[in-house]
């Protein structure tokens, strides 16, 4: 069963040269179904490997410590079933998207790359392996951002490019301080050696720089500079991959992966993450105020998500930890799905401002009544999704007896609501403005997709105890078991 | 120790580079700098003075050949870190290309268009 680990990141790599071989004499239609079956078979190898528990492949027959682990736990497994579910719904989505630009192939092309990428970053039980698949996702989403090629779209992709850059700089220089203390590359084996060495002060300069680093990718505050110039100028699938999976696996699931299991979680480290997280949520939120651009203010609003999730992993307690994985899971859900609806809505009225959009309830009913129930999920009403998880949070919050992080999530709600009903009464609903009386449904190849987001919403939000029990509870035991996975990995402590 | 020092204060002119100027060519010289000062890190960290390459022949002793042999991982590290490191060069040198055909400019302070 370990054979099959290689194939998450062999598969869209394989796909993305193949595709650019054919795509010589086929340039149309030959990209899109390829992507399309490429991101299927992922799903049913999803599928295949999800109830066969810890998996370890070691590549090439190398033994761990010397050799390069893959490795699937059940943390892997919930950003798995993240990452390849919203890179599926997003292709198909891409189908009737792409349309709108002259180079087919490219596009998705180095989409299977940064989807290889991010496969590979879930998968890596080996830091310099995280940090080498991290770049091939990365530049290709550099490239994606600067897709259309427009000025304005150049402009953000360098500066996404700047900072993403210094972010791996830093990043690999705290890979080289933790070699420089470990003698090794292996995170169990880190973290076997930073157990019975605590105390070293290069180990603490190299957490600042992993925080920095991956701070950056995840686009927090203070390091959110390149998120909401890089974010709306992408087309909108890789929007919904940027905000919806990438800054997640990059920094989010990194950042917890190397907190919690490599170098051991400390208080400070909780505190930083807390306060970190506290700035995201008012400063991302109120930021979401003053935008008419609906891609921007659904940027904002990410860095205002992740900081929910920042203070759940920094609370560090069972039930926060469980608030967090799962806010993760369901901002996969509803922020792909905005994303997405905005590209509908861009490519029927040509305008993505509030102040020109209203009334698209009565032209795009499917793709208004899906992003209603994105925005409802985001602003956390119940029975969405959205409301659960922020909800588990805040208890999780109460509970450690941290009222004013409590005070400040219950604040941030408010603000998140307000401005999304603002999206809600300016775009969706109202009279039907100018721009968009031409409006019409956008194709199937787009709703589809939607509509299979706003479903989940749904469901996650009515059968929340099922998804909770089967999917966020497993992942949550293992990030509070570090010994179990030096186990799973070197067999010994 | 002296090298470790020399190695950090690189590191830091790339980083003055990558913020403080405006030129974009700067920017980009700035991030050159910056990926050869973590490199030379990397390489440091397995250097040894007068050490051997790290091949086992038969004639040698283990003992000594532990003593003198480089730790040779870093310097399989360094390979991949340049490869990518060229990989973003590229890309990065292409879209300032683009960018002077847009605006007319490497100024990056005249490149903003964007809010930010």
């Amino acid at each position: 069963m370990d054979i099959l680990l290689p194939f998450f990141v062999a598969i869209p790599v394989f796909s993305a040269i193949f595709m650019l071989i054919v795509g010589k004499w086929e340039k149309r239609i030959f990209p899109r179904v390829w992507s399309i079956i490429t991101t299927a078979s992922l799903v049913v190898l999803l599928i295949i490997i999800y109830n066969k528990g810890t998996i370890v492949h070691e590549v090439g027959g190398w033994k761990p410590p010397y050799g390069i682990v893959l490795i699937k736990d059940n943390l892997s497994m919930l950003m798995l079933i993240i990452v390849n579910v919203v890179a599926f719904l997003t292709i198909i989505y891409s189908f009737s998207y792409i349309t709108r630009y002259e180079d087919y192939l490219r596009f998705f092309s180095l989409f299977m790359l940064m989807l290889a990428g991010m496969n590979g970053v879930v998968l890596s039980g080996d830091l310099f392996n995280l940090f080498v698949f991290l770049e091939i996702a990365s530049i290709a989403s550099y490239a994606l951002v600067g897709y259309g090629v427009g000025a304005e779209e150049l402009e953000a992709s360098f500066k996404y490019l700047i900072l993403g850059v210094l972010a791996s700089t830093l990043i690999l220089f705290g890979i080289g301080m933790v070699y420089s203390v470990t003698g090794s590359v292996n995170m169990a084996d880190i973290a076997r050696f930073l157990i019975n060495h605590p105390g070293n002060r290069a180990v603490l300069m190299a957490t600042g720089l992993f925080l920095l680093g991956f701070g950056l990718k995840a686009g927090l505050v203070p390091f959110h500079a390149w998120l909401p110039d890089a974010h709306p100028s992408a087309p909108a699938p890789i929007s919904a991959m940027l905000s919806g999976v990438l800054i997640k696996v990059l920094g989010i699931y990194a950042l917890i992966r190397v907190s919690y299991h490599i170098i051991g979680i400390t208080p400070l480290v909780s505190q930083i993450f807390i306060v970190i997280g506290c700035l995201s949520m008012v400063v991302g939120a109120l930021m979401g105020f003053g935008q008419d651009d609906i891609k921007r203010l659904f940027a904002f609003s990410s860095i205002s998500q992740m900081g929910y999730v920042m203070v759940g992993i920094g609370l560090g307690t069972p039930l926060g930890i469980i608030g967090a994985l799962f806010h993760l899971l369901n901002h996969a859900g509803f922020k792909s799905l905005l994303f997405l609806s905005s590209g509908a809505i861009e490519g029927e009225t040509g305008t993505r401002k509030l102040s020109l959009l209203g009334g698209l309830r009565e032209k795009m009913p499917i793709t208004s009544t899906s992003s209603v129930v994105g925005a409802l999920s985001i602003s956390g009403v119940p029975p969405f999704n959205g409301f659960w998880s922020k909800l588990i949070i805040l208890l999780a919050a109460l509970k450690a007896g941290n009222i004013p992080v409590a005070a400040i999530l219950v604040f941030t709600a408010f603000l998140t609501l307000s401005y999304y009903l603002r999206f809600q009464k300016n775009a969706i609903f109202g009279e039907v403005r100018k721009k968009v009386e031409g409006a019409r449904e956008a194709p199937i190849p787009m709703v589809a997709p939607l509509v299979l987001f706003a479903v989940f919403c749904l469901f996650a939000g009515i059968f929340n105890n099922s998804i909770i029990t089967n999917i966020i509870m497993p992942a949550q035991e293992i990030l509070l078991d570090q010994q179990a996975y030096i186990m799973s990995i070197l067999g010994s402590m | 120790m002296t090298l470790y020092f020399l190695d950090f204060f690189l590191l830091t002119v790339g980083l003055y580079a990558l913020i403080a100027k405006r030129h974009i060519v700067k920017k980009i010289l700035g991030v050159a700098i910056m990926e050869y000062a973590v490199n030379f890190f990397l390489i440091l960290i397995g250097f040894k003075k007068a050490g051997i390459a790290p091949i086992l022949t038969k004639d040698m002793d283990i003992a000594t050949f532990i003593q003198t042999a480089v730790d040779p991982l870093p310097q399989a590290l360094v390979l991949t870190s340049i490869v990518i490191g060229l990989g973003t060069l590229a890309l990065m040198v292409s879209i300032a290309i683009r960018l002077y055909e847009r605006y007319g400019t490497f100024d990056m302070h005249e490149i903003n268009r964007l809010k930010g």
